[in-house]
């Protein structure tokens, strides 16, 4: 063993961080293995990340289905603007890329014998483990809402089938109908998302079914970027979107489908349609592993993603616990090439530092009206924190536009972000 | 400043990995105070991973976001201070630039200068 020094220890630090070895070479001849669960925003960013880095790196992706549908853009398919073939994906890009994927669940991890089962009964041994699972619903969280409640009152909250089917029933309503949109308390997916779907459907109602009306019913006293929701309800929809928050009876308590009745604590609704969306947790592989420690999401190392409960397995995305970054596609992505570097580093034995992490959730009030939040974040005491606290939002009263130039970047964002991953 | 000299490289293979990466935490703090050390060697591939995600993998720029492959570094830190000092107009920029320092902002000017203007 070759003595280090404390000065010999600090400038290979140093010099790791300048010029990452992504040799493998702690790893001797045989290239480490990376296993990622999930292809989505965090799992699929990480498996392109790795194979653009370290293309000797043996990736393999475990995806259950074939096709991916992109939850952010998933509004507009229920506007109306586009359809699900703008928002579906396959993997062929990300094959190309030398990224193994194997179309089958994750059914267990053993973190100590490093090895994830199937559901096909295969079996699959790691070096490293990335679990990016998304979102599962709690279930009858609400009285009476559980998946075969789903199919008539759709949450819409993980695109798919799920979007289709809540576009054919807003297309099937009568003009004159009410939609009702239920939110639950934070922390769920996409913090804006609620408010997004409810200015699109409203913008496809106002011109297809001007007498309808959209209510939300939100568990919360506020939501994320209120100030600019409102004014573009006021001045693209007004009279058309009613907002009634927890403290004013807007707490979805209970449904029956089969009545189609929405309840809380003081009010019945019968919408002709019912958009409930149920409180979330990490999805179920990271549950069963107990990376979540009971908590319902996973606690991780703000810098590299590690597990705070096993060591050896990341978590990504909407599972994890991450401090002031919202459950967005966008800050999956950022966290999947901050988690990369860090395994990086630990194949090559380098040192790994904290970068900066990145997050800008774009929001639609229409076609040509855009807005957004826009954030950059460090790792400060142990956590990860905003730079900044102020003017995060686009500003108020920004003219026609600026808005129009918003929705431009958000398509482009999106062009661009899907491209990396599937492209 | 820790980059002088040699750089001797160190593979981590004679001690515990996830114990070096601690001490190595723990030396940084303790030269850097509050701040980990390394803050000032701003590493460009590393930061511009959170430019990417919009401005496309090799700065190329999509249908709307501009393209920042190829520019001059004085240019790229002019623009990026301008927006920073809310000088330069912007919707998204004047936000974003605010999270970055300096050195993190002229790692990022010399990150996109090497790359291929498209």
């Amino acid at each position: 063993m070759r003595a280090i020094t404390r000065r010999s220890f600090i400038a290979g630090a140093t010099a790791g961080l300048a010029a990452p070895a992504l040799t493998g070479a702690a790893w001797g001849a045989s290239p480490a293995k990376v296993v990622i669960i999930g292809g989505g925003f965090g799992g699929t960013s990480l498996a392109r990340y790795l194979k653009r880095h370290s293309p000797a790196l043996s990736v393999t992706l475990i995806e259950r289905d074939r096709q991916f549908v992109t939850s952010p853009s998933s509004n507009g398919v229920l506007g109306g603007l586009w359809d699900m073939s703008a928002i579906t994906f396959g993997y062929d890009g990300v094959r190309a890329a030398g990224v193994e994927v194997i179309h089958d669940t994750a059914s267990a991890i053993d973190p100590v014998a490093k090895s994830v089962t199937l559901g096909s009964g295969d079996t699959l041994s790691y070096d490293f483990l990335a679990v990016s699972p998304g979102i599962q619903f709690v279930w009858d969280a609400i009285e009476g809402y559980d998946a075969a409640a789903a199919e008539i009152m759709p949450h819409a909250w993980q695109a798919g089938p799920q979007t289709s089917l809540l576009r054919a029933q807003l297309k099937a309503m009568e003009d004159g109908g009410l939609v009702v949109i239920g939110v639950p308390a934070p922390p769920f997916r996409c913090p804006p998302g609620p408010y997004e779907r409810a200015s699109l459907i409203a913008n496809y109602l106002s011109q297809e079914k001007p007498k309808s009306k959209v209510m939300i019913l939100d568990a919360s006293e506020s939501f994320s970027k209120q100030a600019l929701f409102s004014e573009a309800w006021e001045t693209l929809y007004p009279g058309m979107i009613e907002w009634v928050p927890g403290s004013n009876s807007g707490v979805v308590m209970s449904v029956d489908p089969s009545t189609m009745t929405v309840s809380t604590s003081f009010d019945d609704f019968q919408p002709a349609v019912a958009n409930i969306i149920p409180p979330q947790r990490a999805g179920q592989i990271a549950i069963e592993t107990g990376l979540d420690a009971g908590q319902g999401f996973c606690s991780i190392d703000p810098a590299t993603f590690e597990s705070q409960v096993h060591k050896g397995i990341y978590v990504l995305g909407d599972a994890t616990i991450a401090g002031a970054m919202p459950k967005s596609g966008f800050s999956a992505n950022s966290q999947a090439k901050a988690c990369g570097a860090a395994i990086l580093a630990s194949i090559a034995g380098t040192a790994f530092a904290p970068s900066k992490l990145t997050n800008v959730c774009y929001s639609l009030a229409n076609a040509e009206y855009g807005f957004s939040i826009a954030d950059v974040y460090g790792v400060v005491d142990g956590a990860i924190k905003g730079t900044y606290e102020d003017n995060r939002i686009t500003p108020l009263k920004a003219s026609a536009e600026a808005h129009a130039q918003e929705a431009e970047y958000t398509h482009s964002w999106y062009e661009t972000i899907t491209a990396e991953m599937f492209g | 400043m820790l980059l002088e000299g040699p750089h001797y490289f160190w593979t981590g293979r004679t001690v515990d990995m996830f114990l070096s990466r601690k001490l190595i935490v723990f030396i940084a703090l303790s030269i850097g105070g509050a701040n980990y050390a390394w803050a000032q060697e701003a590493d460009g591939t590393r930061l511009a991973d959170g430019c990417t995600s919009c401005h496309g993998l090799a700065g190329e720029g999509g249908s709307a976001i501009p393209a920042i492959a190829g520019k001059a570094p004085e240019d790229f830190i002019a623009q990026m201070t301008a927006f920073r000092d809310q000088s330069a107009p912007a919707t998204i920029m004047n936000r974003l630039a605010r999270g970055y320092s300096d050195a993190e902002i002229a790692a990022l000017a010399d990150y996109f200068s090497t790359l291929e203007a498209k």
